[in-house]
């Protein structure tokens, strides 16, 4: 692993979005305007209040899935995969390369969003702003590592694409929005415990809901930090340097 | 430290399966240094899954693979080698440059070492060019650019002229030539016969079995023809008599 090696990639990523003007403007837009959209659509500042979080955490990791899963294909695919696998690249380089880049893009969408929400949207934080912003990145940064993973896995595009309702609706069912989590049958608590989202979910509420987010707040990011890093590990282990 | 009368690649009884079948049936060949050696053979003969084992990419089920001293696919390989795949794998949502120097930071060479590469392959015109704009033509040459940076002792490059006008090739043979009297040593696949005649050596394959390895004028005076064409044909005849 290197660090110039790691650096020049997540570069490299950013000057490929720079070319994609439009995935840029869509992935910057989205979640604001789905913000604006579940506002009118709550007309309540309480149940927006509730939802508001959710999405904050749905979306980063939502869209970093999407694309990161859609980034590596190609790469698989285009045969430079396998170039920089012949060259001195370490496995990590390319997965915190994307790790980086695309945590940055989420910064952009995350802070829109947030921007959005507090003022225009009337979002009431008891406290402060950063519990909040923590958990969205780590979403972003458990979002592109999961992409990443699945990736392996999808042979083409139509692949891909499908490994996202795979991998979010379960995650969003199971997470404790619809229904809480105590309340489940207990086979499905004990698989809502297993899945990040569940973690991400909680701390995010924590983050919006309490003044000083405390010794939960905290397990949860730790959880699902652990997650990330456990999903770029094996992330890792899917890229070969000999294919058959 | 090796010696420089060490072949560049030896390979010893190297078998390959892929999806389930035998593609390469125990080859055993070396390659020489600072030449040009030609890898000749019909479309599926194996060539690039031959390639790919010398670079060490390819899974290989048995057989040895040694490049410049070291068993293929080494990590101290990795500045050693420029590959170039038939399909020429650049970012097509980036520019040939932007191209370059990304693979130029990957590799750690020099910073004018881009603009070196892509005079070479005649690209700097285009070096501003996104990927996705260039013909088939330019996308090789920029594919074989990644390939020549950093002055690689090793050259495998997986037919790196096709589709290109006659001007272009004679002047990417020409490139070759004068890289391998500077010492490099290159593989260059082919499936056109009439590119056989500038190398220096021949390793003719077909169907995963070498069918002849030696220079251009041994295999005509072997097979009694001047035409490569014909020399290929005579080979596999004699093949199937014994």
């Amino acid at each position: 692993m290197s660090f110039a090696i790691t650096l020049a990639t997540a570069g490299r990523i950013m000057t490929q979005l720079r070319h994609d003007r439009r995935t840029v403007a869509l992935m910057v837009l989205v979640p604001t305007l789905v913000m604006i959209l579940l506002y009118y659509v709550m007309d309540d500042e309480r149940s927006f209040g509730r939802w508001a979080p959710i999405l904050l955490c749905v979306f980063p990791f939502l869209v970093m899935f999407l694309i990161t899963s859609i980034a590596t294909l190609r790469e698989r695919t285009s045969g430079t995969l396998e170039r920089l696998m012949a060259m001195p690249l370490g496995r990590l380089d390319l997965l915190l390369g994307y790790g980086l880049a695309f945590g940055l893009a989420a910064c952009a969408q995350v802070a829109l969003a947030l921007a959005v929400s507090l003022t225009w949207l009337g979002l009431d934080l008891p406290g402060p702003l950063w519990p909040l912003v923590l958990v969205a990145l780590l979403n972003a940064l458990l979002g592109t590592a999961l992409g990443l993973l699945c990736s392996a896995f999808a042979r083409t595009e139509f692949q891909a694409v499908q490994f996202m309702p795979i991998v979010m609706i379960p995650q969003i069912l199971l997470g404790g929005i619809l229904v809480p989590r105590g309340q489940m049958a207990t086979v499905l608590e004990w698989i809502s415990d297993v899945l990040p989202m569940s973690y991400a979910i909680e701390a995010m509420t924590h983050a919006v809901a309490d003044a000083d987010p405390g010794g939960e707040f905290w397990r949860d990011v730790v959880v699902v930090a652990g997650s990330a890093v456990l999903a770029l590990l094996l992330g890792a282990a899917t890229l070969r340097r000999r294919t058959p | 430290m090796m010696n420089l009368s060490d072949p560049a690649i030896a390979v010893r009884d190297l078998r390959v399966s892929r999806g389930g079948a035998e593609v390469l049936h125990g080859l055993t060949f070396e390659v020489p240094r600072g030449q040009v050696t030609g890898l000749l053979g019909p479309s599926g003969c194996g060539k690039t899954t031959l390639m790919r084992a010398i670079v060490g990419v390819q899974i290989v089920s048995g057989g040895e693979v040694s490049v410049l001293g070291e068993p293929a696919g080494s990590a101290g390989l990795r500045r050693k080698i420029g590959y170039s795949t038939q399909s020429p794998a650049v970012y097509r949502d980036l520019t040939v440059l932007e191209n370059l120097r990304y693979f130029a930071a990957v590799l750690g060479v020099p910073k004018d070492d881009p603009e070196r590469v892509l005079a070479e392959v005649g690209l700097t015109g285009a070096a501003h060019q996104l990927g996705s704009t260039l013909s088939g033509g330019q996308l090789g040459r920029a594919g074989l650019a990644v390939a020549l940076l950093g002055r690689p002792e090793l050259l495998v490059l997986d037919e790196p002229t096709v589709g290109l006008d006659p001007v272009l090739r004679q002047e990417l043979w020409t490139l070759f030539h004068r890289l391998a009297e500077g010492g490099t040593t290159i593989l260059v696949s082919s499936h056109v016969m009439d590119e056989a005649a500038r190398c220096e050596r021949l390793i003719v394959l077909r169907q995963g079995e070498i069918l002849a390895d030696d220079t251009p004028d041994v295999l005509r005076a072997h097979t009694g023809t001047t035409d490569l064409e014909e020399a290929f044909l005579r080979l596999i005849e004699e093949r199937a008599v014994a």
